[in-house]
């Protein structure tokens, strides 16, 4: 109760500093917002991309109704596949017309179909990368139905290089701004601490026990975390609308990323405080 | 209650105390005297346990400087009264909330603060400014304020360094005349200062005198003798 009276009062008494401290939190945690937004779209333009990974197995002309069907059920009870659709030769004509309208009196003209039968195979998302990709299609040309087996491989693997790149690049990039925004909370804490110094002196003076002193700073760090976190997402989100639809389509981040978001500035707020504290405590 | 066993205190670059002894009782009254950098200050900072003896031993209502723990410290001092020659006092709070502060920290109830304040200002002569702020007050009722804060949570022995240096002559009669009620009530004082005609004033009071770092006369052990 103390505490949260004591980190009132320091609102009420210093609501300049506060706000000055608040601000560089909150510009701190600005860029981290900004960066989860970029990192989330292009997280996202990499998953669209990825889920466009398929594997296409062509089936000889010569096989079976009941061979397919075992090729089909073999290949689906593996734990990295998804989905499998077999199309059979009508299909693929079918939709090649459809596909590709253009050319409709060329497919009109033919006497036969010419276009073989396939299996199109949906891979799990978690083993969706290249070497996953290369084990089912390495699995599926095994078969001695299957005549030829496409994914692309050149262009599988310069997608999930780019992915790998965009992941490393965010946790190193993300850890950099995050302690980055510690540092800054920490000094803007420390200069409210600093202005505080008598009032703590004084209360080493009397008696006053650690956690004594200790409690309303820590409080005071999560408000201000808080109030930070809350103007860095009121920021994020106005850049957000502004670059969206004018400059990218960009899509707003995840609301647990947002949680989890405002949970950092505040714990961030109260561990810079912590540390300041400790600091002053000990030298004093 | 109080007892030096033998201290020194040695600093980077000079030695503050050098072998100092000395033992003080319940309701004892013990000048400091001697000349700025005697070690008057330093006696005071271990008393306090703001400073630990390089050797030998403080110990203070049972609490011994070589073992006391941090934790130890702070309820110490709850036993301790300090004030200073300049104060101390927060500058944006009035005479009462200053008082108060003191109890607040140390964890009373809200109920019990505001009668002890009111007492504590009474007992110090400044019930009729307990809303002023410390810059509407002379330096002689500032020194009240901080005294009434010194005394706020009962301790058994009040530390001054140096508490009428800023005031003027009648100023510091009013303080002194103050410090002898204290005592008079049962709480020890020790009280740091060069000011000699202050001393001669309390025949009653035991003299200790620092030269250097080192106890060069002590009223008590003449009295013995």
């Amino acid at each position: 109760m103390h505490a949260l009276r004591e980190a009132l009062a320091a609102f009420r008494r210093a609501p300049l500093l506060t706000a000055l401290s608040a601000a560089m939190i909150g510009l701190s945690l600005l860029v981290v917002g900004l960066f989860g937004v970029a990192s989330w779209n292009v997280s996202r333009v990499l998953d669209d991309v990825e889920a466009r990974v398929e594997i296409v197995a062509y089936l000889r002309d010569s096989a079976s109704p009941r061979e397919v069907a075992e090729l089909q059920e073999a290949l689906a009870e593996r734990p990295d596949v998804a989905e499998v659709f077999y199309i059979t030769r009508e299909q693929a004509l079918e939709s090649a017309r459809r596909d590709m309208a253009e050319f409709d009196s060329i497919f009109s003209s033919l006497d036969s179909n010419p276009l073989p039968a396939s299996m199109e195979i949906r891979m799990v998302s978690a083993y969706r990368d290249a070497d996953g990709v290369r084990a089912v299609a390495a699995a599926a040309s095994e078969s001695p139905i299957v005549e030829d087996v496409r994914f692309g491989a050149d262009w599988l693997d310069k997608v999930f290089l780019l992915r790998k790149v965009a992941g490393a690049a965010s946790v190193v990039l993300g850890i950099t701004f995050g302690l980055v925004a510690a540092l800054i909370i920490g000094a803007a804490v420390r200069i409210s601490i600093f202005a505080r110094r008598e009032e703590i002196e004084i209360m080493h003076l009397v008696g006053a026990a650690d956690r004594f002193i200790r409690g309303p700073f820590l409080l005071e760090g999560l408000f201000t975390g808080i109030l930070g976190g809350a103007a860095a997402l009121g920021g994020t989100y106005f850049v957000y609308r502004v670059l969206s639809g004018r400059v990218v389509q960009l899509a707003w981040m995840p609301p647990e990323w947002v949680a989890l978001g405002l949970a950092a500035g505040a714990l961030l707020g109260m561990m810079a405080s912590a540390i300041a504290v400790r600091r002053y405590l000990r030298t004093a | 209650m109080i007892r030096f066993e033998n201290v020194v205190k040695r600093y980077a670059r000079a030695t503050a105390l050098d072998g100092v002894s000395f033992q003080l009782a319940k309701g004892d009254f013990c000048f400091l005297t001697g000349h700025s950098g005697a070690g008057k200050s330093t006696v005071l900072k271990l008393l306090h346990m703001a400073e630990r003896p390089t050797s030998g031993d403080v110990r203070v209502s049972g609490y011994s400087a070589s073992k006391v723990r941090r934790r130890d410290v702070a309820r110490l001092r709850r036993k301790i009264g300090y004030v200073f020659q300049d104060f101390r006092l927060l500058q944006d709070r009035s005479a009462a909330q200053n008082v108060a502060f003191a109890l607040e920290v140390t964890g009373v109830r809200r109920s019990e603060i505001r009668p002890r304040v009111a007492k504590l200002l009474g007992q110090v002569g400044l019930a009729a400014k307990s809303g002023a702020l410390p810059s509407q007050l002379s330096g002689g009722e500032q020194q009240r304020v901080a005294v009434a804060r010194a005394l706020a949570n009962d301790p058994l022995v009040l530390l001054a360094d140096e508490p009428t240096g800023n005031l003027d002559e009648r100023a510091t009669r009013g303080i002194f005349d103050l410090f002898r009620e204290i005592n008079a009530a049962g709480t020890a004082i020790v009280l740091a200062t060069h000011d000699l005609e202050l001393v001669r004033r309390a025949a009653f009071a035991r003299v200790l005198e620092l030269d250097q770092g080192k106890v060069v006369f002590d009223s008590a052990e003449r009295g013995a003798a």
